[in-house]
């Protein structure tokens, strides 16, 4: 009379009569209040760290305007442009505007294209980041498929076959790639790949016209410089986190048991290891989209990484705060996902006492 | 069977007791044991130190010395070349790494002044302070560092102390977790209860009872801190807004002369010359790793 | 369940012969089994008892032909049934295991997996074997935990470990290990981490177990008093050698190693209850509670008379470490006051003064993590001298001199660090230490419980003598009934954070009990083998 939920086997069996419980009287079962309070948690993270972003235009030194426009600006279009960012209003007022105008996609527009003439010929940022934006997933989805199962493999191999030769092997391989530069990986792969074998291309120039196959070709390189890169850090996570959940008592006893050593993996340790994957994947998501600002610079990449760093020295502030956005959002939600994977998967919070 | 007689006596009571040795042969009995990766480690470690120390005596030329030709090729004369606007490549690498490692050394060590003090309060206090140092710090690391690196020094520009003092900050948050994890695990030890109970003062307690023993992993953490700051530095230098020009270092050293590496076909040693200081980068954080890794080894087997 | 041929009761089942294993720490192999026999018969306990680190667990999974990942078997032979279990390929080993060699851990907490209903686990191996459906087997688990004496046994499986009591887990994993109606069970302290009124109920129902489906069993403990009542034969272990082996009432009543002798020495000291009316401490009316949560304390009053020893006895939960807090000041009470020398103590620790602090001291169960690991012998014991007397230099070299010989240590400890001593000579330095400062009363929790037996009666005389030699008294919290006889003057007993009664000794240990009393005194395993089976015989009775 169980009822059994796809995918998780028998994690996630319930009894019917606890189905029951999710609803008890009036009062939340524990995990729906567990997930709602890591949500609002969420939801508080990103609101400081929108704050936060915010108030970086507040820092910028007084005469700022000046810079932007050129020295040889006006008062009057300096005026102009500091009512255009609303600096003659309250902050808290400010924050209001512009996190309305973010919630439906509007950044304001970018510093850069404006001149002292009070000519205006700036872009809206939207415009700006929304092609990159797919530029940027798109090399990041590519890597992630290939990278998180391959880590996973290499990760849970490690694991099993610990202190082996394959082990010693691989770890070596991983602490030198952990602590080496991406770029330097880049390039490398650059030398070997584009420059002395002229397989791949070391511009990864690609644009919304190319094929997707010639798109593919483009982001070769960049793609396998970030897998490489992640492959490393999260394999290492993987093997600490399987070798954890390998020494608990109960996998002891389930060997005690005589549990074949399949079994032991199957039915033992990976009801328990969902939590522990969830958050290595998450990290190594989050990692992996700061990797590629320096990937997308090796590769004069047109994705937000590069954008970002071309605003920085540009000190072209609304693109920076968007690209900014961006990234801290998607490291939030990322750890969130994670979390409430955990959250679900925990036995204690699914079946309280 | 063994028939030997057990008369009991306080002092000869003898289950677990070591050879009494000090401090310094001890750590020579270590030392000596040590895995192959860790002494290459330090050996790699301590000629850095020393080529960074010694930097203006080892270099043949200056740091900033221009010469006729730029993007010369390897020579008797400039042995790695020169780079694109005509500087000797060796000195510059040997200058690159006094600045590079000396800043990411003052940079580790703010850090920890920082992390590491924080850490402590709120571990000890364990109150509102720490509660609020610890809501701080989970918001500081809900954004990715390096792109808060990125937006601080849209703000503030890349001095070199604007750079130190926005990447000590960031990167304290991590030391701030770690030294108040360790600082938790050893408040709650009954010694240092009993310190409390006979009325020691705060300074004390910190200075004496907990210090001491959450030095072994801070030390450990102090190694990886720095290949991280190290990292983020080399990265930030590579993406133009780290240490700036004139100032010779290695990841603005790669990015400056990266367009050779194209050229490989036609000229090897001139394509391998931008690599050089970005394997110097790995090299010197691989080594710390070694080490980091079989210090932690030895430090954490001799609790079990 | 298929119907094996279970051989004759007496058979040789299990034979171990010169078992040698080696542990890996501090970079090298060190020997922690040296060379050991072990037969077993058909139907026989055997009950394994030694102090810790005497190798008995690595022992007891030996005989299963498992070693632990850092432990390796160097050489001797494990025949099982007649075959040869160290050269035996795992493969084959894992079909014995779960079938005809069961174990049961010690924390079923932690060996239960967290994401599996009891009754999943308990039949798995059954169901492995493809002879028996889901349902049969579901209800012979059901059978086995009705034989356990489980509450609900029909319902009880379909629950989470973590919504089970420690008892009933362990008792759950017996009825596991005898699903499959195995020859050999392995034991591994299965009742340490429980309760005594707990143990008794599972020890009762593990010795049915073994009983009704005449299983052979090795059941590994450091009770004696445990052992007795579920061994035919006991072999006693020490730092890996075999001290002594005999049958149980052969063992109890007439030991022949010294060291076997020495394991129930505590037991010898007794001292004669004697009282005051002069209290050092009076407690009155006391609640407290652990931050805004609920009161772990309620209206608590105990007085300890000046110049002895007060037990203050209960068992997990009871409120005796809590007690002790608000003595210390280190947990403000919430109501009510703590008189010491007749006046009111201030309730928070900083509102005290030098001179309250120092007159109460404290000692620690874990003399290990009660002193910094940092500091030499000299430093911790002057350190108090320093603090409270201002003591420097040579003259505090004097009086840790003087210190060090009260507790029977010599000048050669002085340099040294914590981790250079043994578990008695580490609590000796921390009785110094609360020595140093002079004090009234020292209050002392659960010192001893850690300790092996031989140090426990060593550290009980010490204290003891202390106490003739400068008049201090002593708050004792401790879960064991025998310290209790050998050192205190009164008793106190607590319940749920409630004093139950407080009297001489030689009162409460006779009747008539309180109900609780009862309960709790009756719980604790004696020596005497027929212990159990009269235990029960009574309660049925009532």
């Amino acid at each position: 009379m169980n009822v059994k939920v796809f995918g998780l086997g028998k994690a996630f069996s319930f009894h019917p009569r606890e189905i029951c419980d999710l609803k008890q009287e009036g009062q939340l079962h524990p995990i729906v209040r567990t997930i709602l309070q890591r949500l609002l948690l969420g939801l508080f993270t990103l609101f400081v760290v929108s704050v936060i972003i915010f108030s970086s235009i507040e820092l910028l030194p007084g005469d700022f305007g000046e810079a932007v426009l050129g020295q040889a600006a006006t008062e009057d279009t300096v005026a102009a442009f500091r009512r255009e960012l609303g600096l003659d209003q309250p902050a808290y007022m400010r924050y209001a505007n512009w996190i309305g105008g973010v919630v439906q996609g509007d950044f304001g527009t970018s510093f850069s294209g404006r001149s002292s003439s009070g000519v205006d010929r700036s872009r809206a940022v939207v415009d700006l980041i929304a092609p990159r934006l797919k530029n940027t997933l798109f090399l990041a989805s590519m890597t992630a498929l290939i990278a998180v199962p391959l880590a996973l493999f290499l990760g849970v191999t490690a694991a099993l076959y610990r202190n082996s030769i394959y082990d010693r092997i691989v770890n070596v391989f991983t602490l030198t790639t952990i602590a080496t530069p991406e770029f330097f990986v880049a390039y490398i792969l650059i030398l070997l790949f584009a420059s002395l074998n002229p397989w791949f291309p070391s511009l990864a120039n690609i644009n919304e016209n190319m094929a997707f196959g010639e798109k593919l070709y483009k982001t070769a390189l960049p793609s396998l410089t970030l897998t490489l890169v992640i492959v490393a850090h999260m394999m290492r996570m993987t093997r600490a986190a399987i070798i954890n959940l390998l020494a608990s008592p109960y996998i002891e006893m389930a060997r005690l048991k005589g549990v074949s050593a399949s079994k032991i993996i199957l039915f033992h340790a990976l009801p328990n290891a969902w939590a522990p994957i969830a958050t290595v994947i998450a990290f190594n998501l989050a990692y992996l989209v700061v990797g590629v600002v320096i990937v997308e610079a090796v590769f004069i990449y047109p994705g937000v990484g590069q954008l970002l760093v071309d605003a920085v020295r540009t000190r072209d502030m609304p693109v920076v705060q968007a690209a900014t956005l961006f990234f801290a959002a998607t490291y939030i939600v990322l750890n969130l996902i994670a979390d409430i994977i955990g959250i679900i998967t925990n036995p204690r919070l699914l079946h309280p006492r | 069977m063994s028939e030997e007689k057990q008369t009991y006596s306080a002092a000869g009571e003898v289950s677990m007791v070591r050879l009494r040795r000090s401090r310094l042969q001890r750590m020579w009995i270590d030392l000596k044991k040590a895995p192959p990766t860790a002494i290459f480690g330090m050996l790699i470690v301590s000629i850095y130190g020393f080529v960074a120390l010694f930097a203006p005596l080892i270099a043949p030329y200056g740091e900033a010395e221009i010469f006729a030709q730029s993007y010369a090729s390897w020579s008797a004369e400039h042995w790695l070349g020169t780079d694109q606007i005509g500087r000797d490549f060796f000195s510059r690498l040997i200058y690159g790494a006094r600045n590079t490692i000396g800043i990411a050394l003052a940079t580790t060590f703010l850090s920890f002044l920082i992390g590491g003090g924080f850490g402590l309060m709120a571990a000890i206090t364990q109150n509102w302070i720490d509660q609020v140092l610890s809501m701080v710090v989970n918001v500081l690391m809900a954004i990715p560092g390096l792109i808060f690196a990125l937006m601080l020094l849209a703000i503030f520009g890349s001095s070199t102390w604007g750079l130190i003092i926005i990447i000590a900050v960031l990167d304290s948050t991590r030391v701030f977790r770690l030294t108040r994890a360790v600082s938790l695990n050893v408040v709650v030890m009954d010694y240092v209860e009993a310190a409390k109970l006979r009325g020691e003062k705060l300074g004390w307690i910190m200075g004496r009872e907990i210090l001491p023993n959450i030095l072994p992993p801070l030390v450990a953490e102090f190694g990886l801190r720095f290949s991280f700051v190290f990292l983020t530095i080399a990265s930030l230098s590579f993406l133009g807004v780290g240490i700036q020009p004139p100032t010779a270092d290695w990841g603005s050293m790669v990015k400056e002369n990266a367009s050779l590496i194209q050229f490989a076909k036609y000229d090897l040693k001139g394509a391998i010359t931008p690599l050089i200081p970005a394997a110097a980068i790995a090299l010197l954080t691989v080594s710390v790793n070694f080490v980091v890794d079989w210090f932690l080894h030895k430090t954490s087997g001799l609790k079990e | 369940m298929s119907e094996r041929d279970r051989g004759t009761k007496g058979d040789i089942l299990l034979d171990m012969k010169n078992v040698v294993i080696d542990g890996f720490s501090d970079e090298r192999w060190h020997e922690i089994i040296k060379g050991i026999d072990l037969t077993l018969r058909r139907g026989e306990v055997l009950g394994l008892i030694g102090e810790s680190g005497a190798g008995k667990s690595t022992l007891g999974l030996a005989a299963m032909g498992f070693v632990r990942p850092g432990c390796r078997l160097t050489s001797g032979e494990i025949h099982f049934d007649g075959m040869e279990l160290r050269s035996m390929p795992e493969r084959h080993k894992q079909k014995l295991w779960g079938t005809r060699i069961a174990y049961v851990a010690q924390s079923a907490a932690a060996a239960f997996n967290p994401a599996h209903k009891l009754i999943d686990q308990t039949i798995e191996i059954a169901l492995r074997n493809g002879q028996t459906s889901e349902k049969e087997a579901q209800a012979d688990a059901i059978d086995l935990y009705r034989a356990m004496q489980l509450p609900d046994p029909e319902n009880i499986g379909f629950r989470f470990p973590h919504q089970v009591s420690g008892g009933q887990l362990q008792r759950a994993m017996t009825a596991m290990a005898m699903a499959s109606r195995p020859d050999l069970i392995i034991f591994d302290e299965p009742t340490t981490a429980l309760d005594v009124t707990t143990q008794v109920n599972v020890l009762a129902a593990m010795r049915d177990a073994v009983e009704r489906f005449n299983t052979a069993a090795i059941y590994i403990t450091h009770d004696l008093a445990v052992v007795a009542q579920m061994a035919d034969r006991i072999k006693v272990l020490r730092y890996g050698v075999e001290m002594e082996e005999a049958e149980t009432r052969k063992m109890l009543t007439a030991p022949e190693n010294e060291y076997t002798k020495s394991l129930w020495s505590v037991r010898s000291i007794y001292k004669e209850p004697q009282t005051s009316d002069d209290n050092i401490i009076e407690i009155n009316g006391v609640d407290a509670a652990y931050g805004k949560g609920e009161n772990v304390l309620h209206d608590v009053n105990i007085k300890i008379p000046r110049g002895k020893t007060v037990a203050i006895v209960g068992e997990s939960g009871s409120g005796k470490s809590t007690m002790a807090r608000v003595v210390t000041g280190l947990l403000p009470q919430n109501r009510g006051e703590v008189l010491f020398n007749g006046e009111k103590l201030p309730p928070r620790l900083k509102d005290r003064s030098k001179e309250q602090l120092r007159k109460i001291q404290m000692i620690y169960q874990m003399a290990d993590t009660a002193m910094n690991p940092r500091q030499t012998i000299k430093d911790i014991i002057g350190r108090p001298l320093e603090f409270y007397f201002g003591h420097k230099g040579a003259d505090q070299e004097a009086k840790v001199l003087e210190l060090l010989e009260m507790i029977e240590l010599d000048e050669s400890f002085m340099d040294r660090l914590p981790e250079e001593l043994s578990g008695g000579q580490k609590q000796r330095v921390c009785i110094a230490r609360a020595l140093a400062a002079n004090p009234e009363l020292i209050i002392c929790d659960e010192v001893t419980s850690a300790l092996d037996q031989i140090v426990q009666e060593g550290i009980l005389q010490l204290l003891l003598k202390l106490q003739t030699d400068i008049g201090v008294s002593y708050i004792f919290i401790t879960h064991d009934i025998a310290t209790v006889q050998a050192i205190s003057d009164e008793i106190v007993v607590m319940l749920q954070g409630k004093v139950v009664e407080q009297g001489l000794k030689s009162e409460i240990m006779e009747p008539p009990y309180p109900e609780y009393t009862q309960l709790l005194l009756s719980s604790v395993p004696e020596m005497d083998p027929d212990w159990l089976t009269e235990l029960l015989k009574a309660r049925e009775g009532v």
